[in-house]
């Protein structure tokens, strides 16, 4: 019944979706108004369509009505009703489902939000929206069916991967990741929408998408995050990037959206490198559509996943298509496209930002190769390979420590051209920082090149950016008399973008130096142990207590209890267990850290004696760990000073926020305020 | 995408009215700069290649497929098994799925928990000079499709004594 109901939503949503995009183009060609309303309304009632389709499958998730093709294939009965509702986003049909309402979200919330503006780059920017929806809708119609219909109707399910319903963050990481994939739809959606119009050589799709564009990258720079510490938390090997393909799906866009975000500036500042932001732009989107290819269409265990499922057909016609499109729509915009502005000196900010893409889209390059590299080879020469961290961390160290070093110089560095002497003010201060942090790496006995590069840059970088909030503050404190304090909120308020962007600088410092750290220093050590005997890893020593087991509803629990020691004092407990769920052959392994803050204890149970005489214990020590999340908060809080609308000094300009009432208006009114404010 | 990417960059720098020789200059740095990159990408995958391949394929492979890196699949040839508990040296043979192309394989530290004669397993490392196969890395094959375990696979069966001991 709710999936018939679900069904015919989506059904009709592809028909609503076709007609928008049809009738947009023929309004703005006649100048019909009335029209134009039509075409624009499509966005919000597809954005009704799908959300009754995607409540249709929580409910019918919820009350385990395996009619439904997809409950048949990730519910149980037995499973928490908490794991149940997240795995919407269990498997491929009901994560489409999930990309395609975020999609409507997005779509129906930036229309909304620009209705009042004139001309007709919003409106051609809601036909790209609705054709990316209609790909989608698409999806669901056909090869990625969530709602099919299952006779007879068995009386349990598997239940989800287990993989996905051991840890919580499995409830944080995929929503994150599409609010930051989908939202890469918007600015793409503008770009295209001022070629289409013609509007391209004014700016204004860039502006009116920059909070958008940081909205979406600070949603995937969290996503990847807490990607990272998923994969700490649950898969018992104690580390948390691995250059997994699926990881790298979620980072290449990153990287370009990193780049855009700056050079955007760039184009808003200096007027300069529009055409290459267009590309970008184009780029970060098809990479979030190739991400979600390779991950959803299960291609990456082998390329033969291609032969039992059509959906990887409908990804790479989709890819090839936007790319036709956005070439073509760029070519035809030449001429609009000229670059007004023009380099004056190698020494100024828009160089550092050059740099900072050149290195970005070079390591955008790198993991996308390393990544495709084995489908290729298999697909052309048959063989099965792949490719290993060492191709990645030795290809990718040198950019990212080269990196970190521009992060410090290009704040220094003023627009356009630097005086000898700002040069001289700005970039050799920092050194102390690059000397104190390279002595400290040394001292503690990195001999790795690259990791005391690191360090040493991240100390200088660090210093260049905090220096900005000092040299600011002190200006104010001096000139107005501002206490300190007041002096650096008014600083950055005055200038949310500039001083939100060295806030996320910071917090990738910080994550920085959570990687150089754990990478150099993590001890790790494997041991068998008895009741009563202990271990020691770096300093911590731990003792076995007991092995236990435990029945729960959807799985079985063993589980060893180990005691921390101080001296002889136990300080705490910690218990790593595996867990077995009914469906799977291998337990979940279940690892459990003690955190602090220099620093993780990591205890992960290898294997036990079934009598529980024995437990192997791999217990690992993990410096600075904490810190790479700490960081991602750190990117992120920085994302929201640079989003947050910037403080108004003269509010009688401002009739918009006359409506707190309705939490909408709120949020419209301050997504409104799009113009710079550098 | 692709190289056009650099050059349109590099391109789009120069005002209009700068003069051609710069241009020129401009997208020939770019063409080198690409072409030394793509050079670099190349050396790096050349090196860095694992190839998976099974017991009989790494065999036929004769003194190429001598240490270096590769990633082995294949099946725990059934009574091979010897695990020191002292030394943490864990000793068995990888067969092809037919039984045939036997591998020594020499790793250290505890089996996973599920670790059976019989069993499908990827293993990381290097087949050495003395004919054994020094693995780094031991992975339990497991697809996609989880299948339940059978009667006797079961961990209630298994572990009855530590489940039965603590039912809460």
């Amino acid at each position: 019944m709710t999936g018939l109901l679900a069904r015919d939503a989506l059904l009709v949503s592809l028909a609503v979706l076709l007609f928008g995009a049809a009738i947009i183009p023929v309004a703005v060609r006649r100048g019909r108004s009335d029209l134009l309303a039509l075409g624009t309304s499509a966005v919000y009632t597809n954005f009704l369509l799908v959300t009754i389709a995607t409540v249709a499958m929580i409910v019918a998730l919820v009350r385990h009505d395996f009619s439904v093709a997809y409950v048949a294939q990730v519910g149980s009965r037995a499973t928490p009703v908490f794991y149940t509702v997240i795995s919407l986003w269990g498997a491929l049909e009901g994560s489409i489902l999930f990309w395609a309402w975020v999609l409507a979200l997005y779509s129906a919330a930036v229309v909304w939000i620009n209705r009042h503006r004139q001309g007709n780059l919003v409106p051609y920017a809601a036909v790209a929206l609705l054709l990316v929806s209609l790909f989608f809708a698409v999806l669901l119609v056909w090869p990625a069916n969530p709602f099919g219909a299952v006779s007879p109707v068995p009386a349990d399910g598997p239940g989800p991967n287990p993989l996905l319903q051991n840890h919580i963050l499995m409830a944080v990481h995929p929503p994150l990741l599409y609010l930051g994939y989908v939202g890469m739809a918007v600015p793409f959606a503008f770009a295209v929408g001022a070629m289409l119009s013609g509007e391209v050589q004014n700016d204004d799709w860039v502006r009116l998408t920059r909070r958008w564009t940081l909205t979406s990258w600070g949603f995937l720079s969290a996503a990847i995050i807490a990607g990272m510490w998923w994969s700490y938390e649950v898969l018992g090997w104690g580390g948390y990037w691995a250059w997994d393909p699926v990881e790298n799906a979620s980072f290449i866009p990153w990287l370009t959206a990193t780049a855009y975000l700056h050079s955007a500036m760039v184009q808003e500042r200096r007027g300069m490198l529009r055409l290459w932001n267009l590309n970008l732009v184009v780029g970060t989107f098809v990479l979030t559509i190739l991400g979600t290819f390779l991950t959803r269409s299960g291609i990456i265990s082998s390329v033969h996943a291609f032969t039992t499922g059509t959906i990887g057909y409908f990804f790479l016609g989709f890819i090839a298509l936007v790319l036709l499109a956005s070439l073509a729509l760029v070519a035809g915009n030449s001429d609009r496209l000229r670059t007004v502005g023009r380099f004056d000196s190698p020494a100024s900010r828009e160089t550092v930002f050059l740099l900072n893409n050149l290195f970005l889209t070079a390591f955008m390059f790198t993991v996308l190769v390393g990544t495709l590299f084995p489908l290729m080879a298999e697909y052309v020469r048959g063989v099965k390979v792949s490719v290993g961290e060492p191709f990645f961390n030795r290809m990718s160290i040198p950019i990212v420590v080269a990196l970190l070093f521009l992060m410090g110089v290009g704040p220094a560095l003023p627009w356009k051209a630097a005086s000898r002497k700002e040069l001289k003010d700005k970039l050799l201060p920092p050194i102390a920082g690059a000397v104190v942090l390279g002595a400290v790496a040394l001292l503690a006995g990195a001999r790795n090149v690259y990791a005391v590069l690191a360090f040493t840059f991240v100390g200088y970088s660090a210093v260049a950016n905090l220096r900005e909030f000092f040299i600011g503050a002190r200006a104010r404190h001096v000139a107005h008399t501002e206490p300190w304090g007041l002096a650096l909120a008014r600083l950055v308020t005055g200038n949310q973008r500039r001083y939100g962007g060295y806030v996320a600088h910071l917090g990738v410092f910080v994550v920085a130096l959570g990687v150089a750290a754990s990478q150099t220093w993590r001890t790790e050590r494997e041991s068998t142990l008895k009741p009563g005997e202990t271990m020691s890893v770096a300093g911590h020593t731990v003792r076995l207590k007991d092995v236990w087991g435990r029945q729960e509803p959807q799985r079985q629990v063993i589980g060893a209890t180990l005691e921390v020691l101080d001296g002889t004092r136990v300080v705490g407990t910690m218990e790593p267990r595996m867990n077995f769920y009914p469906m799977s052959q291998q337990p979940v392994p279940t690892p459990d850290v003690r955190s602090a803050f220099t620093g993780d204890l990591y205890a992960n149970l290898m294997s036990f004696r079934p009598d529980g005489s024995s437990a192997s214990v791999k217990l690992i020590s993990e410096p600075l760990v904490p810190w790479i999340w700490m960081g991602g908060g750190i990117v992120v809080l920085g994302a929201l000073v640079c989003i947050f609308p910037a403080s108004r000094r003269s509010p009688a300009a401002r009739p918009a926020v006359a409506v707190p009432s309705r939490p909408l208006g709120v949020v419209a009114a301050s997504l409104q305020s799009m113009e710079p404010e550098a | 995408m692709g190289a056009g990417i650099d050059v349109d960059a590099a391109g789009s720098m120069t005002a209009p009215a700068a003069p051609r020789p710069k241009r020129t200059l401009f997208i020939g740095g770019a063409v080198v700069l690409v072409a030394a990159f793509a050079w670099l990408l190349y050396g790096g995958l050349d090196k860095n290649v694992v190839f998976f391949l099974t017991p009989t394929e790494l065999l036929s492979k004769g003194q190429k497929g001598v240490d270096v890196p590769v990633r082995l699949g294949g099946q725990v040839k059934p009574g091979s098994l010897k695990w020191d508990e002292k030394s943490l040296e864990l000793r068995f043979a990888v067969v092809d799925t037919g039984g045939k192309g036997e591998i020594a394989v020499q790793s250290r530290g505890q089996p996973p928990q599920m670790f059976r004669e019989g069993m499908g397993v990827v293993l990381e490392g290097r087949y050495g000079r003395d004919g054994v196969f020094q693995c780094t890395s031991l992975m339990v094959k497991h697809s996609n499709e989880y299948r339940a375990p059978k009667a006797g696979e079961r961990p209630s069966e298994m572990y009855k004594s530590l489940i039965k001991g603590t039912t809460e």
